[in-house]
């Protein structure tokens, strides 16, 4: 590791070097859209859940590909499965079953 | 008399076996039923009309199948000359036999090998009109008939499409062996009985004696030996398939004779899976009929989730998560099973099974009063992404002067089916319970949805003590009523049906009447019960999006085949799903209606020279 | 028979390309389905980058085709082949009266119409230049952006129309708009109405209408919801720039999801702006949709009576992208202009040049 001289707090970066993939891969193999985002911002937007809690589906799924999960684990709960983020993702991202494959890899990976 | 050979001793395993097997697995079933479900039989086996009733389907579609004559004869023929014809064999192969024994309890294997043990008692030329002769006759004839469903099953491998059928199932390879024993048997039994009567000169019927004199005279060095050959064998493969039987799909036989008992004492498949629905995943006869129903398999090539296959996962314990969550839990198929399986329930069941480990934390909703009112209005998540409905919605409503509440105008909080459908009812249900409140808190006497998915979860699962109409029978009472008037515009439009409007909720008449008042409806090819799904299901979990295109394209190319000018759906994920592939206009019917009020328009209708391009491509 | 040459389409490409293939001796035909060439850009008030008026441009292009042929009101439905070359059948497809008298038409100045077809009438040529150019997508079928059902949602042709009438430009209940938002990628970038591919110009367009609506109302806010930015030609960038430095244009990163009408007729956006994470909810007096472009509504046909290949975005593919990107692999049919795909003027000037020099070479030498 490169010593900079001074040391970044550790949570505040997404650590790419050190990250966990393992979820990513795991979710990626259940289900490999999850690949096709760019990021627009509309499944959180138009999101149920969101209306009533701050709830970013978008995040969620973005930082699992940045190799972090902590920060996620308790956030999926919120959702409602109602399916609104699937039917406006402009990249056909399958979010439903994302979201159930997130699930599932916290459920086995722990 | 002879009445033993050592060649009864496999016959004779197979069958203690098989008996033996039978009784356990009834046993398991019984013993294993939840407490309710014991008294329901327990009080149902008591009434004779009951019983009756079992009987008479027991008759009807096990042994004439019944429901697969209604589909196609010959399959109906080629099922019914199996079972119809083994059953008939085995009874009046019974009665022949008590003519040449006196007792009245025979060995079982007795009558199964009769014409062995007669070989020696010729029936002379002055017998023909005999009692002994005309069951020889008989007995023929019924050979003959199974013979006939056999060549029909050899035929329907080939030439499945005779039969109705396009995709015929891709059986295991236990499944093969075991089927394989099982179209030996009669071949062996024609001829070891035409062998014997040949070699000692009589003792058979029409056909039997007439091929037994052919085979001995073209089979050099003719020998008793031979016969007995024959009698092992058919011994052998009788007795192989009856210990096969168990684990085979074959099982389906006696599982469905009890299905149908269960089914007339008011037994009903439980959420959580109960021994029922286990007995009913024995009961599925692998015939393949719901392959050709599934729309996954004739639109989209996916063709190993079928119910078939699902089923025999659950039978073997292995079903693999993706084949339990590709399925639209559309009923389709469910509705095709000539067994008359809760296919969808099953498939749920081992969905709860893959998704009850996980949590939810709905503890953010927090309540509030929403109002008063008489009727409240829940539009769905999905009908804020279809603006024109609620807005055609509100329009009517007011037109009508109804005193009304739009309970999710700025979001909704999920019905609780998408959840559902993904196995996950605990956390459904807080869903649920939060939704019931708000309702009830406004004191309506009637809700009504624009969803179809949250009208089907709300009839099941609300328990709810008001009325609960989707918004295609409200309308349709609105106009009845006299609270609204209506101008027929003579569109020609047709009519899709959302698959839990249809076969989900069974509402087929509403939106056809509602909209023959206000348009020229023309029907669609496949409709009702028959109707396909757009391609959006929420029960499709794990397919890609280039899937689900072919399915959406798929429906529309029937929808879309006399080509009207509108294509009406009651359902605001159709209209979403049919829209992007559509070069017609997809409207919903509650926009429809709207438009349909003289003098109001929610929105200029589409430019008629709008691109068709996706369809044409 | 020897040099003659149909081009369908008058949109600025077919208009270059026929006045090019005149100058060079051709004897060419020009078959535009609606009353009066132009095409798009005769619906457009000022372009980018430099907000030159599109009139100029056409005037411009009209001044090269002294000597074409031109018909109008004569929409192609039929394109035989044989050994001559081909015969193209056209038919009248507008309804009679919006089809314009010919008084009108020599009232209009610059207009070179020498026909407007009466009925239907086959032409006959050896070569053939389609120039069918796009359609708009339909902005109705993004339900969820309300356009057709919100008084106050326009798209960016709509705000053309509105700029060339020269009026004031006022929401539906006649006020001036405070708050305006332009709505990037609609109907493309997306799935969900089946085109994925960029429409490449509307994300400059935006930015210059964006520039107009300050330039109109100095005080207006105006907001821009994009997903990328896409500037990809000279001087575009710095129109951006400029967008920002001068006029206080505002950017938001992030996706339109589904608006919604106030009673008073305004409109609320709901977004995400994703530069910060937060969901963003924001009440605008006008919404602009930036509406990209879908093949023309004759292109799949026409390219299927002469066995042309589509791609899955249902723009005509030419013999090869680089290479031969004028050509259609079938000797005598060259392509020219946004039949292929978005396309700017400026591009779709030089494509039709380019169009013109091999059609000419091909007419002499025979070869393709
Ligand atoms: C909102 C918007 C703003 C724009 N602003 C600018 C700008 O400022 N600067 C810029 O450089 N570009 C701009 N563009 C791009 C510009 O409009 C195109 O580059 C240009 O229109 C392409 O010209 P074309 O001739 O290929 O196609 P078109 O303009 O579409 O012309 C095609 C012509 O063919 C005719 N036609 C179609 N089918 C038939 C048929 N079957 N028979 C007979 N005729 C037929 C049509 O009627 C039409 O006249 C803008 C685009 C949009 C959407
Ligand atoms: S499925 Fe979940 S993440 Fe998607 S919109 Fe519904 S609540 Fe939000
Ligand atoms: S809508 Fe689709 S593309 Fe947009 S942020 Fe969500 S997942 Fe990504
Ligand atoms: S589920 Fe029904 S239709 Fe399908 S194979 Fe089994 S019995 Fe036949
Ligand atoms: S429920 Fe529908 S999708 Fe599922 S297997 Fe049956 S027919 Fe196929
Ligand atoms: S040019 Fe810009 S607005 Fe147009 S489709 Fe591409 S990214 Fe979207």
């Amino acid at each position: 590791m490169i010593d900079f001289g001074y040391t970044l707090t550790k949570d505040r970066q997404l650590d790419y070097d050190h990250g966990d993939f393992r979820y990513f891969r795991f979710v990626k193999a259940l289900e490999p859209s999850i690949d096709l985002c760019i990021g627009c911002g509309s499944c959180s937007a138009t999101c149920s859940a969101a209306q009533f809690t701050d709830f970013n589906i978008r995040k969620l799924h973005t930082v699992i590909r940045r190799g972090d999960i902590e920060s996620i684990k308790a956030e999926l709960r919120k959702c409602m499965f109602c399916g609104k983020c699937q039917l406006i993702c402009p990249r056909g991202v399958n979010l439903r079953n994302l979201i159930l494959a997130m699930n599932r890899a916290i459920e086995q990976l722990g | 008399m002879i009445k033993f050979n050592l060649f009864v001793l496999p016959f004779s395993f197979g069958l203690v076996f098989i008996v033996y097997s039978i009784v356990i697995h009834y046993y398991r079933w019984i013993k294993a039923l939840p407490a309710v479900d014991k008294v329901k039989l327990a009080s149902g086996v008591r009434n004779p009309s009951k019983v009756l009733a079992s009987l008479k389907e027991i008759f009807l579609e096990g042994l004439l199948h019944r429901s697969l004559w209604k589909r196609n004869p010959l399959l109906g023929y080629m099922h019914m000359s199996f079972a119809l014809g083994w059953f008939l064999l085995i009874v009046v192969g019974n009665l022949e036999s008590r003519i040449y024994h006196g007792s009245h309890i025979n060995a079982p294997y007795y009558p199964i090998f009769l014409k062995f043990f007669i070989h020696d008692r010729l029936v002379l030329f002055f017998e023909i009109f005999t009692v002994p002769a005309f069951f020889r006759f008989i007995m023929d004839f019924i050979l003959l008939f199974v013979l006939s469903g056999l060549v029909l099953a050899f035929i329907k491998r080939k030439k499945s499409k005779w039969f109705g059928m396009t995709k015929t199932t891709n059986h295991s390879l236990y499944d093969r062996i075991t089927l394989s024993c099982l179209w030996l048997i009669f071949p062996m039994r024609l001829l070891a009985e035409s062998y014997t009567a040949g070699y000692f000169g009589g003792g058979g019927g029409f056909l039997t004696q007439n091929l037994g004199k052919l085979l001995v005279a073209i089979t050099p060095g003719s020998s008793e030996m031979i016969a007995y050959f024959f009698w092992w064998s058919y011994s052998l493969v009788l007795g192989l398939f009856f210990i096969l039987m168990p684990n085979s799909r074959y099982m389906h036989i006696p599982s469905e004779m009890l299905l149908i008992v269960f089914r007339h004492c008011g037994i009903q498949p439980k959420k959580w899976g109960s021994s029922f629905s286990s007995l009913e995943a024995h009961s599925c006869s692998r015939c393949g009929v719901c392959i050709d129903a599934c729309q996954l398999n004739f639109a989209a090539g996916i063709t190993n989730i079928q119910a078939v296959y699902f089923i025999r996962g659950l039978r073997e314990q292995c079903v693999p998560e993706n084949i339990a969550l590709t399925c639209m839990v559309c009923g389709r198929c469910q509705e095709a099973c000539p067994v008359g399986i809760k296919v969808d329930s099953l498939r749920l069941i081992k969905r709860r099974e893959i998704g009850s480990g996980q949590v939810s934390d709905f503890s953010y909703l927090k309540n509030g009063h929403p109002g008063f009112a008489d009727v409240v209005y829940f539009a769905g998540c999905m009908s804020h992404l279809t603006p024109s409905i609620p807005i055609a919605m509100e329009g009517i409503f007011k037109e009508a002067g109804v005193n009304y509440l739009f309970l999710d105008r700025s979001g909704s909080i999920c019905c609780g089916r998408p959840l559902m459908l993904a196995g996950k009812d605990k956390q459904a249900n807080e869903l649920i319970e939060f939704n019931k409140i708000l309702i009830r808190q406004t004191r309506a006497k009637l809700l009504v949805t624009s969803c179809p998915i949250c009208y089907k979860v709300f009839r099941e699962e609300y328990n709810l003590p008001i009325r609960i109409q989707h918004h295609s029978q409200y309308l349709l009472e609105l106009v009845k009523d006299g609270r609204i008037a209506l101008q027929s515009q003579h569109r020609r439009v047709v009519y899709h049906d959302p698959c839990d409007l249809g076969r989900g909720g069974n509402i087929y008449e509403a939106p056809r009447e509602l909209l023959g008042k206000i348009s020229d409806l023309v029907p669609a090819v496949k409709e009702c019960a028959d109707a396909l799904c757009c391609g959006g299901s929420l029960g499709l979990l794990n397919t890609p999006v280039k899937k689900k295109d072919e399915l959406t394209k798929n429906a529309l190319e029937y929808l879309l085949k006399d080509r009207p000018d509108i294509l009406v759906t009651a359902c605001p994920l159709c209209k979403k799903t049919f829209s992007k592939h559509s070069g017609t206009e997809v409207r919903d019917i509650a926009e429809m209606v709207h438009d349909a009020i003289p003098g109001r328009l929610i929105r200029k209708t589409l430019a008629a020279k709008e691109p068709a391009r996706l369809l044409a491509d | 028979m020897e040099n003659t040459v149909i081009v369908i389409g008058g949109g600025i490409s077919g208009m270059t390309a026929s006045g090019m293939l005149a100058l060079q001796g051709m004897k060419v035909t020009l078959l535009e389905k609606e009353a009066e060439t132009g095409g798009h850009v005769a619906r457009w008030d000022r372009l980018f980058p430099d907000r030159k008026k599109a009139a100029e441009v056409l005037d411009f292009a009209r001044e090269g085709m002294k000597n074409v042929n031109v018909v109008t009101g004569a929409e192609v439905t039929g394109i035989s082949w044989h050994d001559k070359g081909f015969t193209v059948t056209s038919g009248i497809m507008q309804p009679a009266s919006s089809v314009p008298g010919p008084e009108s038409l020599i009232a209009n100045s610059g207009s070179l119409i020498n026909e407007i077809a009466a009925g239907e009438s086959n032409y006959t040529a050896r070569a053939l230049v389609l120039a069918m150019g796009f359609d708009l997508f339909e902005a109705r079928k993004k339900e969820e952006y309300g356009y057709g059902i919100y008084n106050n949602v326009i798209t960016s042709a709509d705000l053309e129309e509105k700029f060339k009438s020269g009026k004031d430009i006022l929401t539906s209940e006649g006020k001036i708009p405070a708050r305006i938002g332009f709505v990037h990628c609609v109907g493309s970038r997306d799935e969900k109405v089946g085109n994925l591919y960029c429409s490449k110009v509307c994300c400059v367009t935006g930015v210059k209408q964006a520039i107009e609506m300050k330039e109109m109302y100095p005080s207006a806010e105006v907001f821009n919801f994009y997903m990328d930015l896409r500037m990809f030609d000279r001087h575009f960038e710095e129109l951006y720039y400029e967008a920002q430095q001068k006029w206080g244009v505002s950017f938001i990163r992030g996706r339109l999801a589904e608006c919604a009408e106030n009673p008073d007729g305004t409109i609320i956006l709901k977004t995400e702006d994703t530069l910060t994470g937060k969901p963003l909810k924001m009440t605008v007096d006008l919404l602009v949709l930036l509406s990209g472009f879908v093949p023309a509504s004759g292109t799949a046909k026409i390219a299927g009576m002469l066995g042309l290949q589509r791609g899955t975005d249902g723009f005509v593919n030419s013999a090869d992208s680089h290479s031969m990107n004028n050509l259609s692999g079938i000797p005598g049919v060259f392509l020219t202009g946004a039949l292929k795909g978005p396309i700017s003027i400026s591009e779709a000037i030089a494509d039709a040049r380019a169009t013109a020099l091999l059609l000419a070479d091909y007419l002499k030498s025979g070869k393709p």
